[in-house]
């Protein structure tokens, strides 16, 4: 099989993340493209990073977020957008793009979104005019000034932090008039907040601190409400610096119509239509998700600039160019292109974990609309009575699922259980995995560089994209968060009832595609399975249930060890699609044959180690408490069962360590450095 | 005030930043992996869209054609960045763009294209392309483009057009150090081969973007096939020589630079 002969193209990316029939979202990616790679990258390169102040160069970025369309993207047509319908893949492949070259500009450019996601998931009708429509660029020849948001929920508690369960916001009636529209007081202090350099909107979270209002709620705060609009002062932060982080303090007068998702009025008492609690799980549900694609786009932009390093290792000196030390540098060395299959592999499974993620979104999204109209039309309230009327439909999933039913064609409510199911893994879990393994990894990535990865022109700027992918892991609810939201959703039987279905899936891929490391998932899943069965129905030595929700020592672990899987899983699939829709492609027959092959090593390769890891952590649970001989022996069997089926990773490793020594990689990076 | 029927031809070429690695098939020549790398409109026709967009823009009425000949799936890759620069309305031809096709072949699947396309008034014509292509090709296409559609006023080398008030073309055409040729027409028909203009890239705009998609999309799928397979043989096909000499020097005068680059010139 001949090795890999260039770079992967746009069309193959198309086509193995599922867009390749979206020719919006091929256009959206060139559109980012050109400010990431131009105004972003030559920010950058000028070294913008270097200060905490909002400077006239990070500015003029917002600018060409403006001109290219990518402040609009968030919008519907009708306000002013141009992408129809869900946009949760279109934002990831922003955030992948503008990521590829600096987080901090993703972060700058999603986080106006994030100031409006809440009013565009819970906001009235009006509220929705008013931000949304005024949040596109003014068209040449239009007079009003562009609202740009912030999103003001992180509070100092005492340092840094979010609480769903409390809140140090408060909001107060200050004027009731008898016959009109009560009067708020807003009394709030943000840390961390960004975009409120230039925010001239703030979405805040706010708790009641009078008995006249029930609740907490989210107020939209603008710049020239009477009372203090002080921005605060700039966030120390060693990362992102490309975006404008401040710690601002609001005092402030509202009318209540400001309250996100409106309010009522019962026995004299104001209640807001959504808790603050309800809104952020709605926002940060798809939020998150956009974040691990920035890991992801990292470690798949640090393969160019290593392989070209690498190369060029020992040119300069006495060498003539044609001796294999002057062409390969060290790349004549396994380690060096083992490990960086290794770092490619980690991209590849992170990008299809994340793009997923965003995938099942704009599935959930418009099966959400339908679910709540249908609960509205029936006269079903959020909450309680919501989850059990959906519980009674829960049982018919999960016979569909174990059947191989495709449910496409069934009712609203079966199809909302289960992507809302699935969606309810995946965010939590590409946050935590695509964020945290990629900061690993990317340590990596920049060790591959030598002494040149932690100078400021490293090109690819792999020594600041590490650095940033800690604050990844740790923004819009850090790695405890995701771990802990995992501990509720992974045990739904929906969802278990989805892994076993894929564990048959695997098994039919590995038939068909050889070597790609689909039954080594496959039996990692059955391993995790099984230690989750183990869990839930033993005790410790104390008579202590080992699964619970206090006891994050066992339900951690094992929802990391599911991350692991699942970006293994969605590799295989992607390419197992790729496989089967990429012949059909004409712009793919010519680099699919090759391209394929390389990436089923880098699949397996992936594979091999995400079993590993999953299973040195389901070992540590299994052997790690006392348990009666069969079920030990059970897990060994399993264990060993798994490991067998890694044969081939060696030849992966050296087939693809092969491929990157020849692949033809352009002449200089694209961007500056 | 005058209205143009503007004709871009633009192929596709593979992205200059790439390694461009002649391949070795004495039958065919070829670059290594040619259909495998990423490619972009031709920088100089990209000129020529550019300029038309400016003087479509100012001129109400007037309309854009773009004819691309090239590999089919290329041509849609490219047209997902070059469709947000500008209205205009994509005729796709299907076949090779490489270099090595005989040009007199290229320029008569063109011209009879553009003969095809009814709502086009040959008094009003503007037809612009590059002067050069970054194809490898001989860069006499367009020419022979304008001499089948019977048009006699050509410009190669085109940096600046403007329109006078009577309706008639000033055009400057790019001669030796910095000079420029200036010639009054009056009026088209005229063939207009861009060196680089002299307007700067317009910013991606979605919305166009999606506006010219919608009828991209259907003419990528109906593309006519050319064939341009002719006897032209080629014995021999090698890289023009040239060596790069990169010097990192921080802070230099910009006299100095110049005299090290004339001195250079000198010394070749």
């Amino acid at each position: 099989m001949d090795s890999l002969k260039t770079l992967p193209s746009d069309d193959l990316r198309a086509v193995l993340w599922r867009f390749a029939d979206r020719y919006d979202l091929q256009m959206l990616i060139q559109s980012v493209r050109a400010v990431a790679r131009g105004p972003v990258a030559r920010a950058v390169a000028n070294g913008a990073r270097n200060s905490h102040e909002w400077t006239k160069e990070k500015a003029d970025l917002l600018d060409a977020f403006d001109e290219s369309g990518i402040t609009a993207l968030f919008m519907e047509p009708a306000r002013g957008g141009y992408i129809e319908g869900p946009k949760n893949l279109a934002l990831a492949l922003t955030a992948f793009e503008l990521s590829w070259v600096d987080a901090g500009a993703a972060t700058c450019s999603l986080a106006g979104n994030l100031a409006l996601e809440p009013i565009h998931e819970r906001g009235t009708d009006a509220q929705k005019d008013r931000y949304m429509i005024g949040a596109v660029p003014p068209q040449p020849g239009e007079e009003r000034t562009i609202l740009r948001g912030a999103f003001g929920l992180t509070e100092p508690l005492p340092y840094v932090g979010v609480e769903t369960g409390m809140l140090g916001g408060k909001v107060r009636v200050a004027e009731w008039p008898e016959k009109g529209e009560p009067l708020l007081q807003i009394d709030k202090r943000g840390r961390f907040i960004t975009n409120m350099d230039f925010a001239n909107f703030v979405c805040v979270a706010v708790d009641s601190d009078d008995e006249r209002i029930k609740g907490s709620c989210m107020v939209i705060l603008e710049e020239g409400d009477p009372g203090t609009f002080d921005r605060g002062a700039p966030t120390l932060k060693l990362v992102h610096q490309l975006s404008s982080t401040r710690d601002p303090v609001f005092n402030m007068r509202v009318p209540a119509n400001r309250i996100i998702g409106g309010y009522r009025i019962k026995d004299g008492v104001l209640i807001p239509n959504f808790s603050h609690s309800e809104i952020i799980e709605a926002v940060f549900k798809r939020t998150r998700v956009t974040v691990a694609l920035m890991s992801a786009a990292k470690l798949l932009s640090a393969v160019e600039p290593i392989i070209r390093y690498q190369r060029g290792r020992f040119r300069g000196g006495n060498l003539e160019p044609g001796s294999p030390r002057y062409e390969l540098g060290i790349q004549q060395k396994d380690d060096a292109v083992h490990r960086l299959a290794s770092i490619w592999a980690m991209g590849e499974a992170s990008a299809s974990l994340g793009f997923a993620a965003a995938r099942i979104f704009d599935d959930l999204d418009p099966l959400e609309k339908e679910k709540d109209r249908l609960f509205r039309d029936l006269g079903v309230e959020r909450g309680r009575q919501e989850m059990k009327e959906l519980m009674k439909h829960q049982d018919k999933v999960v016979t569909a699922i174990d059947a191989d039913q495709d449910l496409s064609d069934a009712d609203v409510l079966l199809r909302y259980i289960q992507i809302d199911a699935l969606a309810n893994v995946l965010c939590p879990a590409s946050k935590l995995w695509c964020t945290g393994q990629g900061a690993t990894v990317m340590r990596e990535a920049v060790s591959l560089m030598g002494g040149y990865g932690i100078t400021e022109d490293c090109p690819g700027f792999l020594g600041q994209k590490w650095m940033d992918a800690q604050l990844e892991a740790t923004y819009e609810g850090p790695e405890a968060v995701q771990r802990r939201q995992l501990t509720f959703t992974m045990t739904q039987p929906v969802f278990l009832a989805t892994v076993r279905s894929w564990m048959r899936q695997l098994t039919r891929i590995e038939k068909k595609i050889p070597g790609i490391g689909a039954e080594t998932t496959a039996k990692s899943f059955e391993l995790w399975l099984t230690t989750l069965e183990f869990l839930q129905t033993h005790k410790d030595e104390n008579g202590a249930k080992l699964y619970s929700s206090s006891r994050q020592g066992t339900t951690f672990q094992l929802a990391d060890a599911l991350s692991w899987l699942l970006a293994s899983f969605y590799q295989i699939q992607d390419l197992h699609h790729l496989m089967t829709a990429g012949n059909e492609s004409p712009a793919l027959a010519d680099e699919l044959p090759s391209a394929s092959a390389f990436l089923v090593d880098l699949c397996l390769i992936q594979a091999v180690k995400a079993s590993g890891e999953a299973a040195r952590l389901m070992a540590e649970l299994f052997y790690g408490y006392i348990w009666e001989a069969e079920a030990t022996q059970r897990f060994t069997d399993l264990r060993c069962g798994m490991e067998r089926l890694i044969k081939g990773v060696g030849e992966a490793k050296t087939r693809a360590g092969r491929s990157l020594a020849a692949v033809m990689i352009p002449e200089a990076l694209d961007y500056p450095q | 005030m005058s209205v143009f029927h503007i004709v871009v031809c633009a192929g596709v070429v593979p992205d200059p930043l790439q390694s461009l690695v002649p391949a070795d098939d004495p039958a065919k020549p070829a670059l290594k992996n040619e259909l495998m790398l990423p490619h972009v409109l031709d920088p100089w026709a990209e000129h020529a869209l550019y300029e038309a967009a400016h003087l479509a823009k100012t001129r109400d009425g007037s309309k854009i054609w773009v004819i691309s000949l090239g590999p089919k799936a290329k041509v849609q890759q490219v047209m997902m960045k070059t469709a947000q620069k500008a209205p205009f309305q994509l005729i796709a031809v299907d076949g090779t763009s490489s270099g090595f096709s005989d040009s007199f072949a290229a320029a008569e699947v063109l011209a009879q294209t553009i003969n095809s396309i009814e709502e086009i008034n040959k008094e009003q014509l503007l037809l612009f392309g590059g002067w050069e292509s970054a194809s490898r090709a001989s860069g006499t296409t367009l020419q022979l483009v304008g001499e089948m559609l019977d048009i006699a006023d050509q410009f190669q080398g085109v940096d600046e057009l403007s329109v006078l008030p009577d309706g008639k073309l000033r055009i400057l055409e790019r001669l030796e150090g910095g000079e420029h040729q200036i010639s009054v027409c009056t009026g088209p028909p005229a063939v207009l081969g861009w060196a680089t203009g002299n307007l700067p890239e317009p910013p991606n705009n979605p919305q166009i973007g999606m506006v010219n998609m919608r009828q991209m999309m259907p003419a990528l799928q109906k593309a006519q096939v050319a064939d341009l397979s002719q006897p032209t043989v080629y014995h021999s096909v090698e890289l023009p020589k040239q060596k790069r000499e990169t010097q990192v020097v921080r802070d230099k005068p910009v006299q100095e630079i110049a005299r090290e680059i004339v001195e250079w010139m000198r010394l070749r």
